[in-house]
Protein backbone atom coordinates (compact mmCIF):
# COMPACT_ATOMS: atom_id res chain seq x y z
CA UNK A 1 0.00 0.00 0.00
CA UNK A 2 1.48 3.46 -0.63
CA UNK A 3 2.19 6.01 2.30
CA UNK A 4 -0.92 8.06 2.09
CA UNK A 5 -0.59 11.10 4.05
CA UNK A 6 -3.64 12.69 5.98
CA UNK A 7 -2.63 16.65 5.03
CA UNK A 8 -1.43 17.84 1.05
CA UNK A 9 1.54 19.07 1.39
CA UNK A 10 0.00 22.62 0.04
CA UNK A 11 -2.67 22.55 2.83
CA UNK A 12 0.76 21.54 5.38
CA UNK A 13 2.46 24.79 4.31
CA UNK A 14 -0.50 27.10 5.16
CA UNK A 15 -0.67 24.93 8.78
CA UNK A 16 2.83 25.58 8.82
CA UNK A 17 2.68 29.36 8.10
CA UNK A 18 1.97 31.31 11.00
CA UNK A 19 4.01 29.76 13.76
CA UNK A 20 6.96 29.87 10.53
CA UNK A 21 6.15 33.96 10.71
CA UNK A 22 6.32 34.41 14.34
CA UNK A 23 9.85 32.14 14.59
CA UNK A 24 10.95 33.62 12.17
CA UNK A 25 10.77 37.00 12.84
CA UNK A 26 11.38 36.62 16.39
CA UNK A 27 14.09 33.74 16.87
CA UNK A 28 15.53 33.24 13.42
CA UNK A 29 16.09 36.87 12.49
CA UNK A 30 17.53 38.03 15.76
CA UNK A 31 20.05 35.56 15.81
CA UNK A 32 21.18 36.85 12.70
CA UNK A 33 20.62 39.84 13.39
CA UNK A 34 22.65 40.46 16.66
CA UNK A 35 25.31 38.99 14.30
CA UNK A 36 25.48 42.16 12.10
CA UNK A 37 24.62 44.45 15.03
CA UNK A 38 27.52 43.26 16.57
CA UNK A 39 30.03 44.99 13.88
CA UNK A 40 28.72 48.15 14.67
CA UNK A 41 28.59 50.66 16.81
CA UNK A 42 24.81 51.34 16.98
CA UNK A 43 23.95 53.05 19.91
CA UNK A 44 20.66 53.99 21.57
CA UNK A 45 20.66 57.38 21.00
CA UNK A 46 22.69 60.37 18.67
CA UNK A 47 23.83 59.71 15.71
CA UNK A 48 25.03 55.74 15.44
CA UNK A 49 21.48 54.97 16.51
CA UNK A 50 20.09 55.86 13.30
CA UNK A 51 23.50 55.53 10.97
CA UNK A 52 25.55 53.00 12.78
CA UNK A 53 29.23 52.60 11.52
CA UNK A 54 30.71 48.92 10.32
CA UNK A 55 33.93 48.94 12.77
CA UNK A 56 34.71 45.46 12.27
CA UNK A 57 35.76 43.39 15.23
CA UNK A 58 36.48 46.41 17.45
CA UNK A 59 33.61 45.40 19.64
CA UNK A 60 35.13 41.68 20.06
CA UNK A 61 38.75 43.49 20.81
CA UNK A 62 36.94 45.65 23.36
CA UNK A 63 35.95 42.59 24.92
CA UNK A 64 38.78 40.41 25.11
CA UNK A 65 41.12 43.26 25.59
CA UNK A 66 43.58 41.77 28.09
CA UNK A 67 44.35 44.65 30.06
CA UNK A 68 40.52 45.28 31.52
CA UNK A 69 39.72 41.80 30.80
CA UNK A 70 39.51 40.20 34.28
CA UNK A 71 38.81 43.91 35.81
CA UNK A 72 35.41 43.77 37.62
CA UNK A 73 32.40 45.00 35.31
CA UNK A 74 34.42 43.43 32.43
CA UNK A 75 33.12 41.38 29.90
CA UNK A 76 36.19 38.86 30.98
CA UNK A 77 35.11 39.14 34.66
CA UNK A 78 31.33 38.62 33.73
CA UNK A 79 32.16 35.36 31.81
CA UNK A 80 34.42 33.43 34.55
CA UNK A 81 32.10 34.63 36.85
CA UNK A 82 29.17 32.92 34.84
CA UNK A 83 31.57 30.12 34.64
CA UNK A 84 31.90 29.38 38.19
CA UNK A 85 28.18 30.54 38.76
CA UNK A 86 27.07 27.28 36.41
CA UNK A 87 29.77 24.71 37.85
CA UNK A 88 28.38 25.43 41.63
CA UNK A 89 24.80 26.07 41.31
CA UNK A 90 23.91 24.10 38.25
CA UNK A 91 26.24 21.27 38.19
CA UNK A 92 26.43 20.89 41.69
CA UNK A 93 24.15 22.42 43.38
CA UNK A 94 20.95 21.67 41.22
CA UNK A 95 22.26 18.21 40.20
CA UNK A 96 23.44 17.21 43.12
CA UNK A 97 20.57 18.28 45.16
CA UNK A 98 18.49 16.69 42.52
CA UNK A 99 19.79 13.63 42.86
CA UNK A 100 19.38 13.51 47.02
CA UNK A 101 16.04 14.95 46.95
CA UNK A 102 14.28 12.40 44.60
CA UNK A 103 16.79 9.23 46.14
CA UNK A 104 15.11 11.19 49.17
CA UNK A 105 11.57 10.80 48.04
CA UNK A 106 11.98 7.39 47.12
CA UNK A 107 12.19 5.85 50.36
CA UNK A 108 10.10 8.02 52.56
CA UNK A 109 6.19 7.56 53.50
CA UNK A 110 4.11 9.37 50.79
CA UNK A 111 3.15 12.40 52.97
CA UNK A 112 6.60 13.02 53.76
CA UNK A 113 7.20 13.03 49.81
CA UNK A 114 4.46 15.23 49.02
CA UNK A 115 5.44 17.89 51.52
CA UNK A 116 9.47 17.72 50.07
CA UNK A 117 8.70 17.67 46.30
CA UNK A 118 5.87 20.65 47.09
CA UNK A 119 8.28 22.82 48.92
CA UNK A 120 11.00 22.42 46.28
CA UNK A 121 8.45 22.42 43.38
CA UNK A 122 6.90 25.76 44.69
CA UNK A 123 10.57 27.40 44.57
CA UNK A 124 10.48 26.13 41.13
CA UNK A 125 6.79 27.99 39.54
CA UNK A 126 6.45 30.92 41.48
CA UNK A 127 7.05 33.86 39.62
CA UNK A 128 10.53 35.13 39.53
CA UNK A 129 10.21 38.36 40.65
CA UNK A 130 7.95 37.13 43.72
CA UNK A 131 10.93 34.50 44.75
CA UNK A 132 13.20 37.58 44.32
CA UNK A 133 11.41 39.57 46.80
CA UNK A 134 11.03 36.74 49.15
CA UNK A 135 14.70 36.59 49.34
CA UNK A 136 15.27 40.13 49.22
CA UNK A 137 12.86 39.94 52.66
CA UNK A 138 14.39 36.41 53.78
CA UNK A 139 18.44 38.18 53.98
CA UNK A 140 17.18 41.29 55.37
CA UNK A 141 19.66 42.35 58.08
CA UNK A 142 17.72 43.51 60.56
CA UNK A 143 14.69 41.54 60.46
CA UNK A 144 15.23 38.33 58.08
CA UNK A 145 14.08 35.19 58.99
CA UNK A 146 17.75 33.96 57.95
CA UNK A 147 19.12 36.31 60.24
CA UNK A 148 16.52 35.58 62.81
CA UNK A 149 17.32 32.04 62.81
CA UNK A 150 21.11 32.29 63.47
CA UNK A 151 20.82 34.89 65.91
CA UNK A 152 18.21 32.33 67.99
CA UNK A 153 21.30 29.64 67.49
CA UNK A 154 23.52 31.95 68.91
CA UNK A 155 25.40 32.50 65.89
CA UNK A 156 26.36 35.72 64.34
CA UNK A 157 23.88 37.59 62.10
CA UNK A 158 25.26 38.28 58.25
CA UNK A 159 24.76 41.27 55.97
CA UNK A 160 24.64 38.50 53.33
CA UNK A 161 23.96 40.18 49.94
CA UNK A 162 26.93 42.87 50.53
CA UNK A 163 29.37 39.56 52.05
CA UNK A 164 28.85 36.77 50.39
CA UNK A 165 26.87 38.31 47.03
CA UNK A 166 28.29 35.60 44.84
CA UNK A 167 27.56 32.68 47.34
CA UNK A 168 23.50 34.27 47.67
CA UNK A 169 23.02 34.17 44.34
CA UNK A 170 24.71 30.27 43.74
CA UNK A 171 22.44 29.09 47.12
CA UNK A 172 19.54 31.14 45.36
CA UNK A 173 19.86 29.75 42.38
CA UNK A 174 20.05 26.17 43.57
CA UNK A 175 17.43 26.38 45.53
CA UNK A 176 15.68 27.93 42.54
CA UNK A 177 15.94 25.11 40.12
CA UNK A 178 16.73 21.83 42.00
CA UNK A 179 13.03 20.90 41.42
CA UNK A 180 14.25 20.28 37.79
CA UNK A 181 16.88 17.53 38.38
CA UNK A 182 14.72 16.38 41.19
CA UNK A 183 11.80 15.56 38.99
CA UNK A 184 14.11 14.02 36.22
CA UNK A 185 15.67 11.59 38.23
CA UNK A 186 12.22 10.63 40.17
CA UNK A 187 11.32 9.33 36.89
CA UNK A 188 14.52 8.08 36.20
CA UNK A 189 14.37 5.92 39.18
CA UNK A 190 10.53 4.81 38.55
CA UNK A 191 11.98 3.43 34.98
CA UNK A 192 14.30 0.66 37.09
CA UNK A 193 12.81 -2.28 37.94
CA UNK A 194 11.89 -2.93 41.20
CA UNK A 195 13.00 -6.58 41.54
CA UNK A 196 16.72 -4.60 41.15
CA UNK A 197 16.39 -3.21 44.60
CA UNK A 198 14.79 -6.53 45.92
CA UNK A 199 17.29 -8.21 45.00
CA UNK A 200 20.08 -5.64 46.56
CA UNK A 201 17.61 -5.53 49.65
CA UNK A 202 17.54 -8.98 50.13
CA UNK A 203 21.13 -9.41 49.60
CA UNK A 204 21.68 -6.97 52.61
CA UNK A 205 22.84 -3.67 50.40
CA UNK A 206 23.11 -0.50 51.87
CA UNK A 207 20.90 2.49 50.22
CA UNK A 208 24.21 4.10 49.75
CA UNK A 209 25.38 0.76 47.43
CA UNK A 210 22.27 0.53 45.90
CA UNK A 211 22.77 4.33 44.30
CA UNK A 212 26.06 4.01 43.86
CA UNK A 213 26.03 0.57 42.11
CA UNK A 214 22.58 -0.15 40.90
CA UNK A 215 20.64 3.17 39.94
CA UNK A 216 23.49 5.20 39.24
CA UNK A 217 24.75 3.57 36.04
CA UNK A 218 21.58 2.60 34.99
CA UNK A 219 20.35 6.56 34.91
CA UNK A 220 23.77 7.44 33.62
CA UNK A 221 21.88 9.31 30.38
CA UNK A 222 19.45 10.81 32.27
CA UNK A 223 22.53 12.40 34.17
CA UNK A 224 24.02 13.50 30.65
CA UNK A 225 20.89 14.85 30.12
CA UNK A 226 20.00 16.86 32.52
CA UNK A 227 23.78 18.37 33.36
CA UNK A 228 23.14 19.74 29.83
CA UNK A 229 20.25 21.17 30.37
CA UNK A 230 20.47 22.60 33.34
CA UNK A 231 24.12 24.14 32.63
CA UNK A 232 22.04 25.72 29.04
CA UNK A 233 19.71 27.34 31.64
CA UNK A 234 22.09 28.56 33.98
CA UNK A 235 24.11 29.81 31.97
CA UNK A 236 21.25 32.02 30.27
CA UNK A 237 19.26 32.78 33.42
CA UNK A 238 18.49 36.01 34.67
CA UNK A 239 16.75 36.12 37.84
CA UNK A 240 19.98 37.19 40.02
CA UNK A 241 18.90 40.05 39.09
CA UNK A 242 15.65 40.34 40.56
CA UNK A 243 17.75 40.18 43.98
CA UNK A 244 21.22 41.90 43.14
CA UNK A 245 20.81 43.82 40.25
CA UNK A 246 24.19 42.61 39.42
CA UNK A 247 25.76 44.01 42.64
CA UNK A 248 27.46 45.14 44.79
CA UNK A 249 30.10 46.68 42.63
CA UNK A 250 29.36 44.39 39.84
CA UNK A 251 30.15 41.05 41.93
CA UNK A 252 27.09 39.36 40.61
CA UNK A 253 27.05 40.77 37.37
CA UNK A 254 26.50 37.38 35.46
CA UNK A 255 26.83 37.59 31.71
CA UNK A 256 22.77 38.35 31.16
CA UNK A 257 23.14 40.91 33.34
CA UNK A 258 26.28 42.48 31.52
CA UNK A 259 24.57 42.39 28.36
CA UNK A 260 21.46 44.38 29.96
CA UNK A 261 23.67 46.87 31.31
CA UNK A 262 26.05 47.19 28.35
CA UNK A 263 23.19 47.45 26.17
CA UNK A 264 20.30 49.80 27.96
CA UNK A 265 22.39 51.33 31.07
CA UNK A 266 25.09 52.35 28.88
CA UNK A 267 23.66 52.65 25.30
CA UNK A 268 26.23 50.32 23.52
CA UNK A 269 23.85 48.23 21.59
CA UNK A 270 27.01 47.41 19.46
CA UNK A 271 29.01 46.23 22.02
CA UNK A 272 25.66 44.40 23.82
CA UNK A 273 25.13 42.71 20.70
CA UNK A 274 29.23 41.21 20.36
CA UNK A 275 27.89 39.86 23.68
CA UNK A 276 25.20 38.36 22.78
CA UNK A 277 26.96 36.43 20.24
CA UNK A 278 29.49 35.13 22.52
CA UNK A 279 26.99 33.80 24.53
CA UNK A 280 25.40 32.51 21.26
CA UNK A 281 28.22 30.61 19.97
CA UNK A 282 28.50 28.87 24.07
CA UNK A 283 24.74 27.93 23.87
CA UNK A 284 25.41 26.49 20.74
CA UNK A 285 28.60 24.41 21.40
CA UNK A 286 26.10 22.83 24.53
CA UNK A 287 22.80 22.78 22.43
CA UNK A 288 24.70 20.40 19.56
CA UNK A 289 25.78 18.17 22.50
CA UNK A 290 22.63 17.88 23.25
CA UNK A 291 21.01 17.29 20.10
CA UNK A 292 23.79 14.78 19.02
CA UNK A 293 22.80 12.82 22.36
CA UNK A 294 19.20 12.87 22.16
CA UNK A 295 19.44 11.68 18.55
CA UNK A 296 21.88 8.81 19.69
CA UNK A 297 19.34 7.64 22.14
CA UNK A 298 16.62 7.57 19.66
CA UNK A 299 18.30 5.73 17.45
CA UNK A 300 19.23 3.48 20.39
CA UNK A 301 15.51 3.01 20.65
CA UNK A 302 13.99 2.15 17.23
CA UNK B 1 14.24 -9.82 62.77
CA UNK B 2 18.01 -8.04 62.84
CA UNK B 3 17.39 -7.03 58.96
CA UNK B 4 13.98 -5.74 59.55
CA UNK B 5 15.09 -3.27 62.65
CA UNK B 6 17.98 -2.12 60.48
CA UNK B 7 15.38 -1.27 57.83
CA UNK B 8 13.48 0.19 60.26
CA UNK B 9 16.46 2.90 61.55
CA UNK B 10 17.11 3.38 57.46
CA UNK B 11 13.45 4.53 57.33
CA UNK B 12 13.80 6.70 59.89
CA UNK B 13 17.12 8.50 59.47
CA UNK B 14 15.47 9.04 55.52
CA UNK B 15 12.70 10.30 57.08
CA UNK B 16 14.21 13.06 59.31
CA UNK B 17 16.61 13.76 56.32
CA UNK B 18 13.75 14.44 53.83
CA UNK B 19 11.61 16.52 56.54
CA UNK B 20 15.00 18.73 57.52
CA UNK B 21 15.29 19.53 53.72
CA UNK B 22 11.62 20.05 52.89
CA UNK B 23 11.79 22.55 55.82
CA UNK B 24 15.02 24.40 54.90
CA UNK B 25 13.15 24.69 51.18
CA UNK B 26 9.89 26.41 52.57
CA UNK B 27 12.30 28.47 54.57
CA UNK B 28 12.39 31.36 52.77
CA UNK B 29 8.47 31.14 51.50
CA UNK B 30 7.44 30.86 55.01
CA UNK B 31 7.15 34.99 55.05
CA UNK B 32 4.77 34.79 52.16
CA UNK B 33 2.38 32.93 53.90
CA UNK B 34 2.55 35.13 56.64
CA UNK B 35 2.87 38.66 55.59
CA UNK B 36 0.13 39.16 53.18
CA UNK B 37 -2.46 38.94 55.91
CA UNK B 38 -0.19 40.94 58.35
CA UNK B 39 -1.36 44.88 58.60
CA UNK B 40 2.08 45.56 60.00
CA UNK B 41 4.02 43.25 58.02
CA UNK B 42 7.96 43.25 58.20
CA UNK B 43 10.33 42.26 56.37
CA UNK B 44 10.56 40.23 59.88
CA UNK B 45 9.02 36.86 60.37
CA UNK B 46 5.94 37.46 62.24
CA UNK B 47 2.58 35.61 62.57
CA UNK B 48 0.01 38.11 62.01
CA UNK B 49 -2.41 39.21 65.01
CA UNK B 50 -4.76 39.33 64.02
CA UNK B 51 -5.50 37.86 60.55
CA UNK B 52 -6.55 40.55 58.28
CA UNK B 53 -7.52 41.20 54.52
CA UNK B 54 -6.63 44.90 55.15
CA UNK B 55 -3.42 44.60 52.76
CA UNK B 56 -5.69 43.29 50.20
CA UNK B 57 -8.05 45.94 50.20
CA UNK B 58 -5.18 48.13 49.90
CA UNK B 59 -4.10 46.19 46.59
CA UNK B 60 -7.51 46.77 45.32
CA UNK B 61 -7.24 50.42 45.74
CA UNK B 62 -4.37 50.74 44.35
CA UNK B 63 -5.14 51.53 40.45
CA UNK B 64 -1.46 51.05 39.68
CA UNK B 65 -1.00 48.00 40.73
CA UNK B 66 -4.37 46.23 39.57
CA UNK B 67 -3.55 47.95 36.22
CA UNK B 68 -0.78 45.91 36.02
CA UNK B 69 -2.29 42.46 36.91
CA UNK B 70 -4.78 43.39 33.90
CA UNK B 71 -1.78 44.11 31.54
CA UNK B 72 -0.07 40.88 33.05
CA UNK B 73 -3.61 38.70 31.91
CA UNK B 74 -4.21 40.75 28.54
CA UNK B 75 -0.20 39.72 27.15
CA UNK B 76 -0.41 36.38 29.02
CA UNK B 77 -3.82 35.64 27.11
CA UNK B 78 -2.68 37.38 23.85
CA UNK B 79 0.59 34.94 23.49
CA UNK B 80 -1.42 31.84 24.80
CA UNK B 81 -3.71 32.34 22.01
CA UNK B 82 -0.99 32.64 19.69
CA UNK B 83 0.69 30.35 20.75
CA UNK B 84 -1.87 27.42 21.37
CA UNK B 85 -2.74 28.50 17.73
CA UNK B 86 0.19 28.43 15.75
CA UNK B 87 1.80 25.24 17.66
CA UNK B 88 -1.05 23.41 16.99
CA UNK B 89 -1.24 23.91 13.31
CA UNK B 90 2.29 23.68 12.97
CA UNK B 91 2.23 20.69 14.97
CA UNK B 92 -0.45 18.70 12.73
CA UNK B 93 1.32 19.63 9.99
CA UNK B 94 4.54 18.10 10.76
CA UNK B 95 2.69 15.10 12.10
CA UNK B 96 0.21 14.43 9.54
CA UNK B 97 1.72 16.22 6.34
CA UNK B 98 4.33 14.70 3.87
CA UNK B 99 6.38 18.02 4.03
CA UNK B 100 9.40 17.56 2.91
CA UNK B 101 12.05 18.34 5.07
CA UNK B 102 10.25 17.87 8.24
CA UNK B 103 13.04 16.57 10.13
CA UNK B 104 15.10 18.98 9.31
CA UNK B 105 12.59 21.77 10.57
CA UNK B 106 12.45 19.88 13.34
CA UNK B 107 16.06 19.82 14.37
CA UNK B 108 16.77 23.60 13.52
CA UNK B 109 13.53 24.62 15.19
CA UNK B 110 15.36 23.11 18.62
CA UNK B 111 18.79 24.45 17.67
CA UNK B 112 17.43 27.69 17.12
CA UNK B 113 15.23 28.21 20.41
CA UNK B 114 17.69 26.49 22.60
CA UNK B 115 20.51 29.14 20.94
CA UNK B 116 18.90 32.42 20.82
CA UNK B 117 18.15 32.99 24.75
CA UNK B 118 16.41 36.18 26.24
CA UNK B 119 19.40 37.39 27.29
CA UNK B 120 21.78 36.73 24.24
CA UNK B 121 18.88 38.39 21.81
CA UNK B 122 17.57 41.34 24.03
CA UNK B 123 19.35 43.57 21.73
CA UNK B 124 18.28 42.54 18.66
CA UNK B 125 14.40 42.08 19.95
CA UNK B 126 14.80 45.51 20.76
CA UNK B 127 15.67 46.60 17.33
CA UNK B 128 13.39 44.47 15.50
CA UNK B 129 10.80 45.86 17.63
CA UNK B 130 11.88 49.38 17.42
CA UNK B 131 11.87 49.20 13.24
CA UNK B 132 8.36 47.65 13.30
CA UNK B 133 7.14 50.44 15.61
CA UNK B 134 5.89 48.24 18.34
CA UNK B 135 8.16 49.64 21.45
CA UNK B 136 5.75 50.59 24.52
CA UNK B 137 2.94 48.47 23.09
CA UNK B 138 1.17 45.14 24.49
CA UNK B 139 1.90 43.34 21.16
CA UNK B 140 5.56 43.41 21.22
CA UNK B 141 5.04 41.15 24.25
CA UNK B 142 3.32 39.05 22.58
CA UNK B 143 4.25 38.33 19.81
CA UNK B 144 8.21 38.23 20.91
CA UNK B 145 6.83 35.51 23.46
CA UNK B 146 4.88 33.80 20.36
CA UNK B 147 8.15 33.74 18.88
CA UNK B 148 10.41 32.46 21.42
CA UNK B 149 7.48 29.65 22.79
CA UNK B 150 6.64 28.66 19.29
CA UNK B 151 9.31 25.96 19.29
CA UNK B 152 9.20 23.75 22.28
CA UNK B 153 5.21 23.96 21.69
CA UNK B 154 5.33 22.94 18.77
CA UNK B 155 7.62 20.06 19.77
CA UNK B 156 5.52 19.03 22.57
CA UNK B 157 2.37 18.95 20.41
CA UNK B 158 4.12 17.03 17.76
CA UNK B 159 5.23 14.32 19.73
CA UNK B 160 1.48 14.62 21.10
CA UNK B 161 0.00 13.70 17.38
CA UNK B 162 2.34 11.42 16.30
CA UNK B 163 1.13 9.29 19.41
CA UNK B 164 -2.14 9.39 18.65
CA UNK B 165 -3.40 6.76 16.20
CA UNK B 166 -4.36 7.69 12.51
CA UNK B 167 -7.24 5.72 11.85
CA UNK B 168 -9.82 8.37 13.19
CA UNK B 169 -9.36 11.32 10.50
CA UNK B 170 -8.35 8.09 7.76
CA UNK B 171 -11.92 7.27 8.35
CA UNK B 172 -13.30 10.71 8.38
CA UNK B 173 -11.15 11.37 5.11
CA UNK B 174 -12.42 8.09 3.54
CA UNK B 175 -16.13 9.32 4.66
CA UNK B 176 -15.74 12.53 2.31
CA UNK B 177 -14.17 15.18 5.04
CA UNK B 178 -12.40 17.73 3.84
CA UNK B 179 -8.87 18.05 5.26
CA UNK B 180 -10.07 21.35 7.17
CA UNK B 181 -13.17 19.54 8.11
CA UNK B 182 -11.03 16.70 9.29
CA UNK B 183 -8.48 18.36 11.18
CA UNK B 184 -11.73 20.30 13.03
CA UNK B 185 -13.66 18.07 14.04
CA UNK B 186 -11.74 14.78 14.25
CA UNK B 187 -8.14 15.76 14.95
CA UNK B 188 -8.59 18.88 17.28
CA UNK B 189 -11.04 16.99 20.23
CA UNK B 190 -8.39 14.13 20.40
CA UNK B 191 -5.43 16.82 20.24
CA UNK B 192 -6.99 19.12 23.18
CA UNK B 193 -5.84 17.36 25.99
CA UNK B 194 -2.33 17.88 24.88
CA UNK B 195 -3.34 21.62 23.65
CA UNK B 196 -4.24 22.34 27.49
CA UNK B 197 -0.81 21.73 28.66
CA UNK B 198 0.82 23.61 26.13
CA UNK B 199 -1.69 26.73 26.54
CA UNK B 200 -1.02 26.32 30.75
CA UNK B 201 2.68 25.64 30.05
CA UNK B 202 3.14 28.99 27.84
CA UNK B 203 1.20 31.26 30.07
CA UNK B 204 2.83 30.51 33.09
CA UNK B 205 5.90 31.44 31.35
CA UNK B 206 4.53 34.53 29.97
CA UNK B 207 2.97 35.62 33.42
CA UNK B 208 6.05 34.98 35.41
CA UNK B 209 8.39 36.17 32.90
CA UNK B 210 10.30 39.81 33.53
CA UNK B 211 12.96 40.69 31.27
CA UNK B 212 11.15 40.70 27.77
CA UNK B 213 8.55 43.34 28.99
CA UNK B 214 11.21 45.22 31.17
CA UNK B 215 12.97 45.92 27.93
CA UNK B 216 10.30 46.29 25.90
CA UNK B 217 7.67 48.75 27.86
CA UNK B 218 8.95 51.92 29.17
CA UNK B 219 5.37 53.26 29.70
CA UNK B 220 4.03 52.89 33.38
CA UNK B 221 0.13 52.11 32.36
CA UNK B 222 1.75 49.17 30.03
CA UNK B 223 3.82 47.39 32.59
CA UNK B 224 2.91 43.91 34.05
CA UNK B 225 2.40 42.64 37.64
CA UNK B 226 5.76 41.17 36.79
CA UNK B 227 7.96 44.59 36.37
CA UNK B 228 5.51 46.64 38.85
CA UNK B 229 6.48 44.82 41.68
CA UNK B 230 10.46 45.05 40.88
CA UNK B 231 10.07 48.98 40.36
CA UNK B 232 7.77 48.78 44.02
CA UNK B 233 10.71 47.12 45.91
CA UNK B 234 13.64 48.18 44.17
CA UNK B 235 13.11 51.94 43.47
CA UNK B 236 10.61 53.50 45.40
CA UNK B 237 12.71 53.92 48.60
CA UNK B 238 11.67 51.81 51.68
CA UNK B 239 9.53 49.44 49.99
CA UNK B 240 5.72 49.04 51.20
CA UNK B 241 5.84 45.52 52.56
CA UNK B 242 2.18 45.25 53.67
CA UNK B 243 1.30 46.21 50.33
CA UNK B 244 4.23 44.33 48.36
CA UNK B 245 3.14 40.86 50.13
CA UNK B 246 -0.43 40.60 49.12
CA UNK B 247 0.05 41.86 45.79
CA UNK B 248 2.68 38.87 45.27
CA UNK B 249 0.55 36.26 46.57
CA UNK B 250 -2.18 37.72 44.15
CA UNK B 251 0.19 37.66 41.60
CA UNK B 252 1.30 34.14 42.15
CA UNK B 253 -2.28 32.17 42.72
CA UNK B 254 -3.32 31.93 38.92
CA UNK B 255 0.18 29.77 38.91
CA UNK B 256 -0.97 28.26 41.83
CA UNK B 257 -3.95 27.21 40.24
CA UNK B 258 -2.99 26.16 37.39
CA UNK B 259 -0.01 24.07 38.86
CA UNK B 260 -2.84 22.11 41.36
CA UNK B 261 -5.18 22.12 37.94
CA UNK B 262 -2.39 20.04 35.90
CA UNK B 263 -1.48 18.23 38.90
CA UNK B 264 -5.01 17.31 39.15
CA UNK B 265 -5.92 16.10 36.17
CA UNK B 266 -2.55 15.06 34.44
CA UNK B 267 -0.01 14.53 37.22
CA UNK B 268 2.75 17.11 37.03
CA UNK B 269 5.07 15.52 34.78
CA UNK B 270 7.43 17.18 32.46
CA UNK B 271 7.72 16.85 28.71
CA UNK B 272 11.51 17.68 27.13
CA UNK B 273 12.66 20.90 27.57
CA UNK B 274 9.59 22.32 29.50
CA UNK B 275 10.75 25.08 31.41
CA UNK B 276 12.33 27.51 29.34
Amino acid sequence: MKKFSLLSTRAGAVFLAPAAALVGVFVIIPFFWVIVVSFTNRTLLGRTAVDPDFVGLQNYFTLFNPATFFTRGQFGFSLILTVQFVIFSALIGQALLGLILAWLSQSVSPTLKNFLQTAVIAAWILPEVVIGFAWFAFLDYDNGTLNMIMRSLGLPPGDWLLQQPFWVIVIFNTWRGAAFSMMLFNSAFQSIPPSYFQAADVAGASSWQKLRDIALPLIRGHVVTDLILITMWTFNVFTPFLLTNGGPSYRTELLSIYTYRVAFKDFEFGRGAAVGVVIMLINLAFALIYLQIAKKKKAEAE
Amino acid sequence: MQISRSIYMRRAIFSVAASLVGVVFALPLVWFIFAPFNARAELGLAIPSPFTLSNFVTVFQNSFAMHALLNSLIQAFGGVILVGGAATLAAYALSRSSIPGKRAVTYILLLFSSVVSGSAAMVPIFLIISAIGLIDTHLAVILVFAGGLLPTAMFILRDFIDAIPKSYEESAMVAGASPIQTFFDVALPVIRPGIVVVVVWAFVNIWGSFLIPFILLRKDTLMPASVAIYSFYSEAGTPIVTLLAAYSLIYSLPVIVLYLFVNWKFGFRFFGGIKS
